[in-house]
């Protein structure tokens, strides 16, 4: 192994990630003494179905938050591009569309996506005006509109190869997990890698201080709103091939969920710091919670309230760590 | 007499900065004391501890007003009746002169209720005390710089301050306003209220005080009466330097003139400006606090536009529609505010110095090459000489010194013909400081035209070709140092005799 390649991994596996996947293989030991069927290929796969929903929509509320934003509107966002793509589905027979008329569904619900990121990204640029209330207007407006064309039914009806998409498998892995891996590499890719991450991160932090040094922060403003429009569009398409349906409240409870997974994932809630692998850790130590107690017999509900003083004990202890850490120094 | 202060043995360390080492300083009732130093020496860390804002390092010493105090919070400090008065007079724009001036009167003491009609008596007895008038209705934010001051120091009158602190409490103003500060210092010590007075600018320090301490790089160089120093020798003692630097002798007004601006004018900012710069060569602007030299510098940056006048730069005339496009024809900026404006305090050196130069770090298919990035940040790291743990460190890790060197090292990077430093020594101390006069010249040399701004008259005279005097938006004159005394820059600046 080559020197920096050492450090590299060093570099890596300090702090967050360290942490996070220490804590992810202590839970799966833990549930897997518990009970013999954590670690089946059942128990396996069907979390590695659950988990590509809430984590696609995390991906797009997690490039807002770098930038010291949010984005209320992921899941109306995502049902309304599903929607596009159902109607158009319908449009062409319903059960009966051939797959050109998937394609242009999907470009359709791309550009349900993009335009709604657009408008939050533009206002939020140009106004000025706070990132949260921009994007709960659009929130509303998306509910609206959409409850409004679908009078607040499912949508359903679709062809087979559609499913197929949402429930199939390719080696042996759900196709939702790919697209949701494929996602997070691009994601991570954009972040680390290209002028927009970086930009992203510098305004997230300062936005003045970054518009001095020349980088144009409305540009970079209205392109990461975009992005995040367009990741609930993907959201939306495998969540509508998953179920055989779209309504418009499909996923809401969601929302506050990708806060806290992002949170979880060591984002700065603030802004300027955050990495996609973190992230990722920390998705999939909440599907292995939700999943392990549901083996081990508990009610949803009560998993969900789990969920909640996992988070607080995850703020309190970094608090505690950070105190800790700089005593010693 | 007890004196309404007195410590002994604070030290405060940030980070691994000493920013004060082992300081005893005592003030006695009635006293104009003045804490004299040149930027960094850590004259405001010194008020913020006696203030309670900052928590001195283990093993120091307080005794307010005859009682010992271990510790100290804000709200203890100000019950002691220790006001300060800070630089940027921390009142409410918002709020009306009797509201600001009343608001320590009913906030957190006994009545929960603000009672309105209180308020402005409250306001009018102290004003009166204080021999000022103020419209005591109007909106602060409406009001003149010096006036804010004047209220400020209503304000913690109100809550029967003891000792008084003012930090700076004349940089920004003119020479009447001062003098009229001065007469309100007066009637503050003949009531017997001790008036600590922070300043740079020794010839008021001289006549208003009776005491002098100074301080440099944190450590405190001696107390003196005010009655037995002379200007020479308190400067010596703050910067101890005892050589008179030589100023910068060359006439280069012959060179190409690579930036030329006829005539700018904007509401409210600047008016009438008209300059050149030619290569290789510095030129300086002082003045007053608010005499539009940021203002003017943000023009010639692109930030905002002239609303009159042409700005020609290698000849051409230009019109910046953004910041963006004045870097890219060579325009670079060096920001008076490196904590929020210069430099994006919570991320990392490196990301920072390559800001400015991101697409010199893409490679082909767009992306962004770690190995380009390391080489642009340790070529500047080293020019500049800049002191560091690790390139990933956050900024805020550094000293002031080698933060501003990173400010100016992200511009550098971009190669430009002009580069503007905005009071580029504020929070630097003074060791560092040549430091960075050192780099301008070489700059220079190299053929870089540098406009330096900065209110330090003694840096713009020693580091300049040419300098120009700015008041009230506009260029009052212009000196060659050269060919010119300090004294007659200070005066026309300041206004004689203050």
């Amino acid at each position: 192994m080559t020197k920096t390649n050492r450090k590299k991994i060093k570099r890596y596996m300090e702090g967050e990630v360290a942490g996070l996947s220490i804590f992810l293989i202590v839970i799966v030991i833990a549930f897997s003494l518990a009970s013999p069927k954590f670690l089946t290929g059942a128990n396996l796969s069907s979390m590695a179905i659950q988990l590509p929903e809430l984590g696609l929509l995390t991906l797009a509320m997690l490039i807002p938050i770098l930038s010291g934003g949010l984005n209320l509107s992921i899941t109306y966002t995502a049902n309304m591009s599903g929607l596009a793509l159902a109607w158009t589905l319908q449009a062409f027979g319903g059960p009966e569309a051939g797959v050109e008329a998937f394609i242009l569904g999907c470009v359709l619900a791309f550009s349900v996506g993009a335009l709604s990121g657009f408008v939050i990204g533009f206002v939020v640029a140009y106004t000025k005006a706070h990132p949260i209330l921009v994007s709960l207007s659009m929130m509303i407006l998306m509910r609206g509109i959409g409850e409004f064309m679908s009078h607040g039914k499912d949508i359903t009806g679709f062809p087979q190869f559609v499913q197929n998409i949402g429930q199939g498998e390719i080696g042996g892995i759900p196709i939702p997990l790919l697209v949701f891996i494929a996602c997070a590499i691009v994601w991570h890719i954009i972040l680390s890698r290209t002028r927009q991450g970086f930009g992203t991160y510098m305004l997230g932090s300062n936005i003045m201080a970054t518009a001095y040094s020349g980088i144009s922060t409305k540009r970079n403003l209205i392109i990461l709103y975009t992005l995040s429009g367009l990741m609930c569009s993907v959201a939306g398409i495998i969540m509508l091939s998953r179920f055989n349906s779209v309504r418009v409240g499909h996923g809401e409870s969601f929302l506050l969920i990708t806060v806290l997974a992002c949170f979880l994932g060591a984002v700065n809630p603030f802004g300027g710091f955050g990495r996609v692998v973190p992230v990722v850790l920390a998705l999939i130590i909440l599907q292995v919670l939700t999943s392990g107690l549901n083996i081990l017999g508990s009610n949803q509900h009560l998993s969900t309230a789990l969920w909640g003083i996992f988070l607080i004990a995850v703020m309190v202890l970094r608090w505690a760590w950070w105190r800790f850490s700089i005593k010693i120094k | 007499m007890i004196p309404v202060i007195q410590l002994s043995n604070i030290s405060k360390t940030f980070g691994g900065v000493r920013a004060l080492i082992n300081i005893d300083f005592e003030v006695m009732p009635g006293e104009v004391h003045c804490l004299a130093g040149e930027n960094g020496c850590g004259k405001s860390t010194l008020i913020k501890i006696i203030s309670g804002v900052y928590t001195p390092d283990p093993g120091a010493n307080f005794t307010l007003m005859g009682q010992e105090h271990k510790t100290l919070s804000p709200a203890q400090a100000r019950r002691i009746g220790v006001g300060v008065i800070w630089q940027d007079h921390a009142l409410f724009p918002e709020m009306s002169v009797a509201e600001n001036i009343a608001i320590e009167s009913f906030v957190g003491l006994k009545s929960k209720l603000v009672r309105h009609k209180n308020i402005k008596d409250v306001a009018q007895k102290v004003c009166e005390r204080l021999g000022v008038s103020f419209d005591l209705d109007a909106q602060v934010k409406t009001l003149p710089i010096a006036q804010k001051q004047l209220i400020a120091i209503c304000r913690v009158l109100v809550s029967d301050a003891r000792i008084v602190f003012m930090d700076e409490p004349t940089a920004s103003l003119t020479q009447s306003e001062t003098k009229h500060l001065l007469d309100v210092v007066r009637t503050l010590t003949a009531e017997n209220v001790a008036v600590v007075f922070v300043s740079h600018r020794l010839a008021e320090v001289l006549e208003i005080a009776d005491r002098v301490t100074v301080l440099r790089d944190g450590k405190k160089v001696g107390v003196y009466d005010a009655s037995e120093m002379t200007l020479a020798k308190l400067t010596e003692k703050m910067t101890g330097l005892t050589i008179n630097p030589a100023v910068v002798g060359q006439n280069l007004t012959k060179n190409e003139t690579v930036l030329e601006v006829k005539q700018i004018s904007r509401t409210g900012e600047y008016k009438d400006i008209s300059f050149s710069i030619a290569r290789g060569e510095v030129v300086g602007i002082t003045g007053l606090l608010g005499a539009g030299r940021t203002e003017l510098a943000l023009s010639l940056f692109g930030m905002t536009r002239p609303e009159q006048g042409q700005i020609y730069l290698d000849g051409k005339a230009v019109k910046f529609k953004s910041n963006l496009e004045a870097i890219s024809s060579g325009v670079a900026y060096v920001s008076e505010d490196r904590l929020s404006l210069g430099l994006i305090q919570d991320q990392s050196i490196e990301n920072n110095l390559i800001s400015t130069v991101l697409d010199k770090t893409i490679v082909c298919g767009g992306l962004l090459s770690f190995k380009k990035k390391k080489a642009i940040v340790g070529h500047w790291i080293k020019e500049l000489s800049v002191k560091l743990g690790s390139t990933s460190d956050a900024i805020s890790t550094l000293s002031g010194g080698n933060q501003q060197k990173v400010a100016i090292a992200k511009w550098l990077a971009t190669k430009p013909k002009l580069l503007i430093l905005d009071a580029p020594t504020v929070g630097v101390d003074i060791g560092a400081r040549e430091g960075i006069f050192k780099i301008v010249r070489d700059l220079a040399s190299k053929g870089l035209s540098i406009l330096l701004i900065s209110d330090e008259v003694s840096e713009v005279y020693f580091n300049s070709n040419r300098v120009l005097h700015m008041s009230n938006g506009c260029i009052q004159k212009e000196y060659v140092p050269a060919r010119c005394n300090i004294s007659e820059l200070e005066d026309a600046i300041y206004g004689k005799n203050i």
